[in-house]
């Protein structure tokens, strides 16, 4: 049935619940230290939500709402990860040594503030940009 | 205090438990897709929020703590789970699935003509 299809349930349930995902991602992403959540996890429910914005609406439609090239996101998200671990030889530590401190930011107050994060961010990255990349291939093999 | 938050855990615990069971005895028992989709659907996503429901209260009021993830499984759960029964329902309605044979009104049945 090659009709025109009435989505209409489907498009207004993922607008609401597209946010819902995504902020429970950036939790679990933010919350990978001391809780169980992290990079991978956050990053694979993040490209979760954008595959439920796939299935609601089509492909031209997301490509307009987010202009991610997905190939240059996961070279972003490793250069992250090689530059938070290549960092460390300029201070005379061993490769992939993190530092951490206290720091007291302007509005937040006192921070901790760790360089696993940024690693982490790029861990992220990456999973987003490779699992995108793989969905979106298979999708357009007209 | 504590002994009635107790019984009001004990309760949502067992009408969850409850209507989950209701739910797959419906899955079970009814006769074709549409019925069984609305056994499964319903009961389950009140049962479901029951439970949660009262794993979030022990939580706070017997151990202190205040998981608003629970809170927020609740609300996805109310959100998302009538829309996936009802998009299986239309599939399964548009891609040919007969109703039940003692059926008495198929309103959808001149619309699905006019598509076709």
């Amino acid at each position: 049935m090659k009709t025109k299809e009435n989505d209409i349930i489907l498009q207004t349930c993922t607008k609401v619940v597209l946010f819902i995902i995504i902020l429970f991602s950036v939790h679990s992403f933010f919350a990978g230290h001391y809780e169980p959540g992290g990079g991978f996890i956050g990053g694979l429910m993040t490209s979760g939500a954008l595959v439920l914005l796939l299935i609601a609406y089509d492909k031209k439609t997301v490509a307009k709402i987010l202009p991610i090239d997905y190939k240059i996101m996961i070279a972003v998200g490793l250069l992250f990860a090689v530059g938070t671990a290549a960092g460390a030889i300029f201070f005379n530590v061993p490769f992939l040594t993190h530092a951490f401190g206290h720091i007291d930011l302007p509005i937040l107050g006192d921070t901790s503030l760790h360089t696993a994060t940024l690693f982490d961010l790029g861990v992220y990255l990456v999973v987003i940009g490779v699992t995108m990349t793989i969905i979106q291939t298979i999708g357009e093999d007209e | 205090m504590n002994e009635i938050v107790n019984v009001i855990i004990f309760i949502l615990i067992i009408l969850g438990a409850f209507l989950n069971l209701v739910a797959a005895f419906g899955v079970i028992r009814l006769p074709d897709v549409y019925t069984r989709n609305h056994a499964a659907s319903k009961a389950t996503t009140l049962g479901i929020s029951a439970i949660l429901l009262a794993t979030f209260l022990y939580y706070y009021l017997e151990v202190g703590h205040f998981n608003a993830r629970i809170l927020l499984a609740i609300v996805f759960l109310f959100l998302t789970s009538p829309v996936s029964g009802h998009l299986i329902n239309r599939a399964a309605y548009y891609s040919g699935v007969p109703l039940w044979e003692k059926s008495v009104r198929d309103e959808l049945k001149t619309e699905k003509k006019q598509q076709l």
